[in-house]
C-alpha cells in the first residue's frame, strides 16, 4: 500500500468515524440544540464537533483528489516491509502480553515478554536476557504492589494462588 | 513585589526538603536520560512516568516531573552532538552546528556550550516566570466562563495558525480530542454520551492518561523503532578538567546568542502550539542573522549550538506560565502535567495561586534548584550518558512498553484501559505517518471537559445569546486573536498566490 492509498483510506475511515459519532449522539436521543429552560443540550458539544471532524475529513479528501497534500503525491510504501515486521511484532507482542496477563498473570507474562523481546528479537546474551527476565518482574512487584499498593492482574485462579503465597509471606513478615 | 520574594523564599525552602531535593535529582537524571535517548523526549518521559508519581504528594510529584521536563531539554543536546541524531525533537536545531563541531573533534566544546547555554536560558526564563506569573494569575482571577472559553479557543487557534501542519488534519486532530473528552456521563445533564458498542466501560470516559500514554508511549515507540533502525556512528568526546576549564573561557563567544535565545525562547514557549522546537529553530535563525559571520553557521559555529539550547530550555519554562496561571498548557508536556494536576485533585487555573500557594511556589522554587542540579549532573555525567547512548534499543523498548501497560492499569485498575491504550497507540502511529499532528489531540482531551463546561455555562448565563463572548472585552480580544490566527494561513496563502500571479504576469507584459 502506498502512502497515497493510505491517506485516501484513512480520510474515508475518519469521515465514517465522524459520521458514526454523529449518529451515536443522535440515536441516543441527546438534544443537540437549545433546550428551553435548561440551556444547551447534552449532545450539542459532541454532535457539532463531530460534524466539524466530518468536514475536516472531507477537506482532506478534496485535497487528496486535487493532490494538494504531499502524501497524496507520495508513492512510497506506507509502511516499509522491514518496518512492518518490527512494528507488527512489537504491537503483537504487547497484544499477547495483555492477553496473557489475564490468563497466567502479570509476572509470568512479563518473564515471557522479556524473553521474547530481549532474547529472540534483540538477540542479546543469555546473561542479559535472564537478568531482564528476573529483574523486570521483581522491580514491577516492588514498585506497583509494594510501593503503589496496586493489585496487578494475577490471571486464572490457579496462577493467582501462587502469588497469594508470596503476598501472604510479605504481609506476615513486613507489616 | 515583596510578597513575591517571601513566597519565593518559602518555595526554595520547600525545594530543599530532603524528599523534594531527592526527587529533583531523580527527575533531572530521568530527564537527561529520556532526553538523550533518540526518539524519547520530555513528553514521553512525563507521560510514561506520571502514574508512578502517585507514590508521592502532588507537590513532590510535579517537582519531579518539572525536573524531568527540564533535564530532557539538556539531554537532547547530548545525542544531537555525539550521534548527529536529535535526542528529542526540541534538539533538532542543535544538530546543525553540533554535528560539524563533533566531526572536527570539538564535541566537548559543543557539549559544554550546550550545557552552559541551557543553564543561562533556564535561569533567565525562570526569573521572567517568577516576575510574570503572579500578576498574570491575579489578572486572570477576573475571568468568567466566557473568558475561559475564549482563551481555550485561542489556544487551539495557535495550532491552526502557527502549528505549520496540514490545516484540515490539525482541525481534525483538535476536534477528535475534544469529542473523545465528551465520552462518558455528561457533567451538566448527567446523561451518558457516546457509549460505544454499549460497553459499560465507556461510561467512565476515556481517561486522558490512556490517550496520552497510548500516543506518547506506544505510538511514539513504534515510530521510534521505525526511524532509528540501523547503526549510527558515535563521535569521541575528550573531556577532562583541563579541557573544561579552557572551555569555560569561551563563554563570551556565544553569550550574545544565548541571551537572545533565552528571552525569545521564553515568549515563544508560552504559545500553546509553538513550544521548544520552533523556539530553538527561530533562535538559531535569528542568531545566524545577527551574527557577524553568518556563513560559518552550519559548519560548526559554537553560537549555533548555544542559541537553540538556550531557547529550548527557556521555552520549557515558558510553557509552564500559561499552565500555572491560566490553566492552558503551553506544550504537550505541560498538557500532561495539567492532566496530572486534575488527577491529584488540584484545580488548574488562576485560583491555583491563592488556593494552593505551596504547590505553585514549591514548583517555582524547585525550578531554580533543578536548573542548577541539571547543569552539574549534565557536566559530570557526560561520559556516562555517552555510554547509555550505546545501549541497544531492544532493551529499552520492552521496559517502556511494560511501564506503559502497567502505568495505565495502575491509574484506573481496569484491563479495559490497557486495551484502549494499545488501540489508541496504533491509531496514533498510523495517523502520524500520514502527517496528522497528534499533540493537538492530547491538548484537546485535557482541555475538552473544561472547554465544554465553560461554553455551556456561558450560554446558560446569557440565555443562549452567543453575543456574550463578544460583549466582554477580554473575551473579545481573545476571540479576535483566535480569528486572526485561524485566518492567517489562508491569507498568507492568498498573498503568495497573488504575488506569484503578479510575477508570472510581469514578463508577459
Amino acid at each position: 500500500m502506498t502512502v497515497r492509498t493510505a491517506e485516501l483510506i484513512m480520510a474515508i475511515a475518519m469521515l465514517l468515524l465522524s459520521l458514526g459519532l454523529m449518529l451515536n449522539v443522535y440515536s441516543d436521543g441527546l438534544r443537540i440544540g437549545w433546550v428551553d429552560g435548561r440551556g444547551p443540550g447534552a449532545g450539542m458539544w459532541p454532535f457539532w464537533l463531530s460534524l466539524g471532524m466530518a468536514l475536516a475529513s472531507l477537506a482532506t479528501l478534496i485535497r487528496w483528489f486535487t493532490g494538494a497534500t504531499p502524501e497524496s503525491r507520495n508513492l512510497d510504501p506506507y509502511i516499509a516491509p522491514e518496518t512492518l515486521f518490527l512494528v507488527g511484532v512489537s504491537a503483537a507482542s504487547i497484544l499477547v502480553l495483555l492477553i496473557l496477563m489475564n490468563l497466567i498473570g502479570t509476572y509470568l507474562s512479563l518473564v515471557l515478554f522479556m524473553f521474547f523481546y530481549v532474547r529472540i528479537l534483540g538477540k542479546h546474551t543469555w546473561f542479559t536476557t535472564i537478568a531482564m527476565m528476573i529483574g523486570t518482574p521483581v522491580f514491577v512487584y516492588l514498585l506497583f504492589e509494594v510501593a503503589l499498593t496496586k493489585y496487578l492482574p494475577k490471571g486464572l485462579p490457579f496462577f493467582e494462588e501462587i502469588f497469594l503465597v508470596i503476598d501472604n509471606l510479605r504481609y506476615e513478615y513486613f507489616y | 513585589m515583596e510578597t513575591i520574594f517571601v513566597s519565593l523564599g518559602a518555595g526554595l525552602l520547600q525545594a530543599f526538603e530532603p524528599l523534594n531535593l531527592f526527587m529533583i535529582f531523580a527527575g533531572c537524571l530521568a530527564g537527561l536520560f529520556v532526553g538523550c535517548m533518540p526518539g524519547l523526549g520530555s513528553v514521553n518521559g512525563v507521560a510514561i512516568l506520571l502514574p508512578v508519581t502517585f507514590l508521592v504528594p502532588p507537590t513532590t510529584a510535579i517537582i519531579f516531573l518539572a525536573a524531568l521536563y527540564y533535564g530532557a531539554m539538556y539531554g537532547g543536546a547530548i545525542s544531537s552532538i555525539t550521534l548527529g541524531i536529535p535526542g528529542a525533537s526540541t534538539a533538532v536545531a542543535t544538530v546543525f552546528d553540533g554535528r560539524p563541531m563533533a566531526q572536527q573533534g570539538k564535541a566537548d566544546k559543543a557539549l559544554m556550550a550546550a550545557a552552559i547555554a541551557s543553564f543561562i536560558g533556564g535561569t533567565v526564563s525562570i526569573i521572567l516566570f517568577t516576575l510574570f506569573a503572579p500578576p498574570l494569575a491575579a489578572f486572570a482571577l477576573k475571568f468568567g466562563p466566557q473568558e475561559e472559553f475564549a482563551l481555550m479557543l485561542l489556544a487551539f487557534a495557535t495550532f491552526i495558525g502557527l502549528g505549520g501542519d496540514d490545516i484540515p488534519k490539525t482541525i481534525f486532530s483538535i476536534l477528535l480530542g475534544l469529542v473523545l473528552a465528551a465520552v462518558g456521563f455528561d457533567i451538566i445533564s448527567g446523561r451518558p454520551r457516546l457509549i460505544f458498542f454499549d460497553m459499560v466501560e465507556f461510561q467512565r470516559g476515556i481517561g486522558f492518561l490512556v490517550l496520552a500514554i497510548g500516543v506518547y508511549g506506544i505510538g511514539e515507540m513504534l515510530w521510534t523503532l521505525e526511524t532509528t533502525k540501523g547503526t549510527v556512528k558515535m563521535h569521541r568526546v575528550n573531556l577532562g578538567w583541563a579541557r573544561m576549564k579552557e572551555n569555560f573561557g569561551e563563554v563570551k563567544q556565544y553569550i550574545n546568542s544565548t541571551w537572545l535565545g533565552s528571552v525569545l525562547g521564553f515568549f515563544v514557549g508560552t504559545l500553546p502550539a509553538a513550544g521548544a522546537t520552533p523556539a530553538a529553530l527561530m533562535s538559531y535563525g535569528l542568531s545566524k542573522t545577527f551574527s557577524k559571520d553568518p556563513d560559518s553557521f552550519g559548519k560548526g559555529n559554537i553560537s549555533g549550538v548555544a542559541a537553540p539550547e538556550a531557547a529550548n530550555n527557556a521555552a520549557s519554562t515558558g510553557s509552564m506560565l500559561p499552565m500555572i496561571t491560566l490553566g492552558i498548557p503551553g506544550s504537550p508536556t505541560t498538557a500532561i502535567l495539567l492532566g496530572g494536576m486534575i488527577i491529584w485533585g488540584l484545580r488548574p487555573g488562576p485560583l491555583l495561586f491563592t488556593e494552593s500557594p505551596d504547590f505553585v511556589w514549591g514548583l517555582i522554587g524547585s525550578m531554580y534548584v533543578a536548573n542548577l542540579v541539571t547543569v552539574l549532573l549534565n557536566l559530570a555525567l557526560i561520559p556516562v550518558f555517552i555510554r547509555v547512548l550505546a545501549m541497544p534499543f531492544t532493551m529499552l523498548t520492552p521496559i517502556i512498553f511494560v511501564l506503559c501497560v502497567l502505568g495505565v492499569f495502575a491509574t484506573t485498575d481496569r484491563m479495559f484501559d490497557t486495551w484502549l491504550m494499545l488501540i489508541i497507540g496504533l491509531l496514533a502511529y498510523m495517523l502520524r505517518k500520514l502527517n496528522y499532528p497528534v499533540a493537538p489531540a492530547v491538548l484537546a482531551i485535557v482541555l475538552g471537559p473544561l472547554a465544554e463546561r465553560s461554553l455551556r455555562q456561558s450560554l446558560i448565563s446569557s440565555r443562549g445569546d452567543v453575543m456574550t463572548f463578544i460583549e466582554r472585552p477580554i473575551s473579545l480580544v481573545c476571540i479576535l486573536f483566535a480569528v486572526a490566527l485561524i485566518s492567517y494561513p489562508l491569507i498568507s496563502k492568498f498573498m503568495k498566490k497573488k504575488r506569484a500571479g503578479e510575477t508570472s504576469v510581469d514578463p508577459a507584459a
